[in-house]
């Protein structure tokens, strides 16, 4: 029994100490681990503790301004005071929003807003609950804010654009990135931040953005920010301010000049390209986009017959119709195929093969030479002259007007007019060309097509025989035009026609033009007319006799090329007016007057006329 | 000299004069570290954790002193009951207990909220103790001998399992096998219980364990794998850990602990957050505590005369060990996440209070180790 127990007892000890070694030998295992976390790997663990203990907000820069040719804001940012609501630090919602509801007015629907927007978010994420509240409800909120837990005042920078519609399609306007521009690019996913949607703010939207800044913050594990290191961050870097050609007052006068019709004008210097005005009726205030345009508003815009979601000087393509008879003529001209004095007997029409040709005045206008098939707008010298020319050659001269491709403007969205011949049409239909598509290709109909901007600028090369190309941005450079290569005498000659559409009696404008209204400046015009429906006998029949008795979307468009001064060419303005009946009605005057109002804005005037040196102008 | 050496000390005086100061004093370290971490964990502030820890502490000293002076014979005579209650709670708490954080480990008695499971790690030690040191020696590896531990231990270990509490049973367990092992259990029949577990675990590990017990051992083996999900208390711990360094952040400095990466940073990972505060220095300085704790119960109980006291002693230690082993093992991203607190360290009061009275047993054991209560005495002598 004893002995027994001894043995026990060296066992017990045995085994006791067996287990005392085991765990010491354990202490060891956790020592090597400890060593190994804190003193070997201690680097990496201290990184990753970093990554956790830090992060980077996103500070969104500012956008670029975007100004006109004399500094005037076309696009700035405002300030927009918000109320942002923490519903962490908010508490009991409900009640919270209530309390808030004391000091901001709101109704049922705006309060589920908040509290449904609230509910959603993540606890720390602040919710807008107000944007763009005046200013006395938001000093109210400000002085109360003390009271207001989890209730935020903030100010931020929303888009605007002062001239409101009448910018809105060249300009464009900003909207957050769509989900899958965004990405994975933290700045376009910013709540803040904008991005250029049309226009030019999508066109030049690199410039305009800039770059962000980042906020250095302590985070806790629940995302929540502790403190802000500003030492430690980077400001966010203004986007460009981007300087236009265009002058905000005669776009705003000319969009007004268009109110109430679906019309496009657009307005160049002859010399240098500088688009001074571009604008389509009617427009779109941009200013809707920016803060979310409501369904109806949105539906109003797309369902307006006039279209004014349409960019009409850009992308609306129109036969020019008789402005093109001056190319037509430099073409002849040029060719040798005609004589400028050369007399055609315009007897009202002609016949080609089994197919009448009709000139626009049913009666004819008898023998007229080059000057007065301009002036009168004769469309059968031009249908003889097509004759001698073929569509070829019209062809070539309409591309060196500037008809045809797309011009390079800078925006996106410039449509290609059409200027046809021989090989686009068999590629196009398969079918060879036809003489009378000849002929009425020469009047500016048929195939033809062109864009109002591309109007203004085959008036601007006629006015300066230079070849200017459109030049939207102040802030870019422009080699100086490169003459036409035509010859002096024909430019003068077709240049003295057009003077005398407006200025002679039995030119097209001279009845509702008469001048350009500004003393001892004179302009230069054509009128076109292109149609689109034509009055059928039945109708004739039933009375309908003239555009005004049709449908307001069957009469025929209407525009107008005109210039001035006509002796010393500087400004060109090209109107369409879409179903606005004869050139020389609805569109002549909005241009003339456009061109008046700018040539009344332009100082030299004033002064003693210098023949400008025009291939110098540039930048 | 001998005679007097060898004598059981009598009376209050006496009894004190034998306590193991250096023990206390360990003790008094690691609560104290305790109230220091849980001080921090607060932000600075006594409130919530710090003050009510340190009233604990300061209670379970007391009671611990108390439990010291008591004599080996009436805690023999209490094993058995002790026991028996421990299990009739279990089994209340199985019946009518309170559900936290998904297991049933919680019982309501009048003021007092308490888990049985904690009682049970010391009234099973006590039971085995006494059984053992009732057992003729050569009866140990009879069938009475075997069967009779494995029901001690198995009827608690299934109920705290069930509820399910995998972490202490694992305790449970442990220091029940180590208390058979030490009386004396021959080689062979560990060597077939070692062949046993060897095909019943992994069965157990497929049929025996919920889905997130199952997930957490699985995110061990490989924590990075999911660094947001179940891993990421482990790998959170690690950076805490690492990014202390040699010498630590600073008190109160931990940024993963006061950022909140750091979960249950009062509780479990409490080690972690010290680690990341104090580094390396104070996590090894933490371990040699605990080391010289264990040293000091293992040179106590083979000091001891008595089986029951040498039983227990070990006993107790061991359940100790596996707390820190665990705990620690589990922070530093050795062992799967099972909820087993830092003694004396971490917040939590029935941890406490088990493991300070079994401090008082192990006290007490030194105090009266020279003592020989008689073997195959009545269920309650």
């Amino acid at each position: 029994m004893r002995i027994d127990k001894q043995e026990q007892e060296t066992i017990f000890t045995r085994r006791a100490l067996l287990l005392g070694g085991g765990g010491a030998a354990v202490f060891l295992a956790l020592g090597a681990r400890l060593y190994t976390l804190q003193v070997l790997e201690s680097a990496r663990y201290r990184t990753l503790s970093e990554n956790n203990q830090f992060n980077f907000l996103l500070t969104p820069p500012s956008r670029g301004r975007i100004l006109d040719r004399n500094g005037a804001i076309i696009a700035d940012n405002r300030d927009s005071y918000r109320v942002l609501l923490v519903p962490e630090q908010a508490g009991d919602l409900e009640a919270a929003i209530d309390r808030l509801g004391e000091v901001v007015p709101m109704t049922p629907g705006t309060r589920t807003r908040i509290l449904d927007a609230a509910r959603r978010a993540p606890g720390f994420r602040a919710v807008t609950a107000f944007e763009d509240l005046d200013w006395e409800t938001f000093a109210a909120v400000n002085l109360n804010a003390p009271d207001l837990a989890g209730v935020i005042p903030d100010v931020a920078e929303v888009r605007r654009y002062p001239s409101g519609p009448a910018f809105g399609h060249l300009i464009g306007y900003v909207q957050p990135a769509s989900e899958e521009v965004a990405g994975d690019d933290p700045l376009l996913r910013h709540p803040g931040f904008r991005i250029g949607r049309a226009g030019v703010e999508v066109a030049r939207d690199m410039d305009l953005r800039g770059s962000a800044g980042s906020l250095k913050v302590e985070v806790n594990a629940h995302g929540r920010v502790i403190r802000e290191l500003p030492e430690q961050s980077v400001q966010p870097t203004a986007g460009e301010d981007i300087q236009m050609t265009v002058d905000a007052a005669v776009q705003n006068f000319a969009y007004e000049r268009l109110a109430g019709e679906s019309a496009a004008a657009v307005a160049m210097d002859v010399r240098t390209g500088d688009v001074l005005a571009l604008c389509s009726a009617p427009g779109f205030d941009p200013n809707l986009f920016v803060t979310g345009i409501s369904t109806a508003n949105f539906q109003a815009l797309q369902n307006n017959e006039r279209r004014p979601l349409f960019n009409k000087a850009l992308q609306g393509t129109y036969p020019p119709a008789s402005t093109f008879k001056a190319v037509v003529a430099l073409a002849g001209l040029e060719a040798g195929v005609i004589r400028p004095n050369e007399r055609v007997v315009c007897r009202g029409s002609i016949r080609l093969g089994d197919r009448d040709f009709h000139c626009w005045r049913r009666g004819g206008h008898g023998p007229v030479n080059m000057r007065d098939a301009v002036k009168t707008s004769c469309d059968v010298y031009f249908y003889e002259l097509a004759q001698r020319l073929g569509i070829e050659r019209i062809h070539d001269m309409a591309l060196r007007f500037g008809l045809g491709p797309a011009p390079e403007l800078g925006v996106p969205g410039v449509r290609d007019g059409l200027v046809p011949n021989e090989q686009w049409k068999r590629a196009r239909f398969g079918q060879p060309w036809t003489t009378g598509e000849t002929l009425i290709s020469a009047i500016g109909q048929g195939f033809m097509l062109a864009s109002p901007l591309q109007m203004a600028i085959m008036t601007a090369r006629i006015a300066s025989g230079l070849q200017v190309s459109p030049r939207l941005y102040a802030d870019r450079g422009n080699p100086a035009p490169p003459s036409m290569g035509i010859a002096e005498d024909h430019l003068a000659l077709i240049r003295d026609a057009l003077h005398a559409v407006v200025h002679e009696p039995g030119g097209t404008s001279h009845y509702s033009l008469g001048g350009l209204g500004v003393e001892g400046v004179e302009m230069a015009g054509k009128t076109g007319s292109s149609q689109v429906y034509s009055i059928t006998a039945a109708e004739r029949a039933a009375g309908v006799r003239s555009q005004d008795d049709l449908p307001w979307r069957l009469r025929d468009h209407g525009m107008f090329v005109c210039y001035a001064p006509h002796d010393r060419p500087r400004y060109a303005v090209a109107t369409v007016v879409e179903h606005g009946g004869g050139g020389s009605r609805a569109a002549a005057r909005p241009a003339r007057d456009i061109l008046r109002f700018i040539i009344e804005r332009d100082p030299s005037r004033a002064g003693p006329y210098v023949q400008a040196p025009a291939s110098t102008e540039a930048g | 000299m001998a005679v007097f050496r060898d004598a059981v000390p009598r009376g209050f005086r006496a009894k004190l004069y034998e306590l193991n100061w250096a023990l206390v004093l360990l003790l008094v370290l690691l609560g104290c570290a305790g109230i220091g971490m849980l001080y921090s964990v607060g932000e600075g502030s006594w409130d919530p954790w710090a003050i009510r820890h340190a009233t604990r502490f300061a209670l379970g000293m007391s009671m611990m002193l108390v439990v010291a002076l008591f004599p080996p014979r009436f805690w023999m005579g209490m094993a058995y009951p002790i026991y028996l209650g421990a299990l009739g709670l279990l089994v209340g708490v199985e019946l009518f207990g309170l559900t936290i954080q998904g297991a049933q480990r919680w019982i309501d008695i009048g003021p007092i909220r308490m888990q049985p499971s904690e009682i049970m790690k010391v009234a099973v030690v006590l039971a085995l103790a006494r059984f053992y040191h009732d057992l003729p020696a050569d009866k140990v590896n009879g069938p009475f001998g075997l069967l009779t531990p494995l029901f001690l231990i198995g009827a608690p270990a299934a109920l705290i399992l069930h509820q399910p509490d995998l972490g202490t049973t694992v305790l449970l367990v442990a220091s029940g096998a180590v208390i058979v092992f030490l009386s004396g259990l021959s080689w062979k029949i560990i060597a077939a219980g070692a062949g046993a577990a060897a095909v019943g675990i992994p069965l157990f590990l497929r049929f025996g364990l919920e889905d997130y017990q199952r997930a957490r051992i699985m995110t061990f083996l490989n924590p990075e794998a999911d660094p947001m999900g179940a891993g990421y208390h482990i790998l959170q711990s690690k950076i805490a850990l690492g990014s202390g360094g040699f010498t630590g952040r600073g008190y109160m400095e931990g940024t993963q602990s006061h950022l909140n990466y750091l979960p249950e940073k009062q509780t479990d990972f409490i080690f972690t957050m010290l680690g990341e505060e104090f580094g390396f220095v104070g996590g090894i300085v933490i371990l040699l505590i605990y080391a010289l704790v264990l040293a000091n119960a293992v040179a106590i109980a083979t000091s001891c005369k008595s089986k029951f006291l040498r039983l227990t002693v070990m006993g107790i230690a061991t359940t100790f060990a596996l707390y820190v082993f665990i705990n620690t093992g589990m922070v530093t991203g050795m062992l799967p996440v099972v909820g087993v607190p830092l003694p004396l360290i971490s917040y939590g009061g029935t941890v406490m209070m088990t493991v300070l009275f079994g401090f008082g047993l192990i006290l007490g054991a030194h105090i009266h180790r020279h003592a020989e209560p008689p073997q195959g005495a009545g269920l309650f002598g």
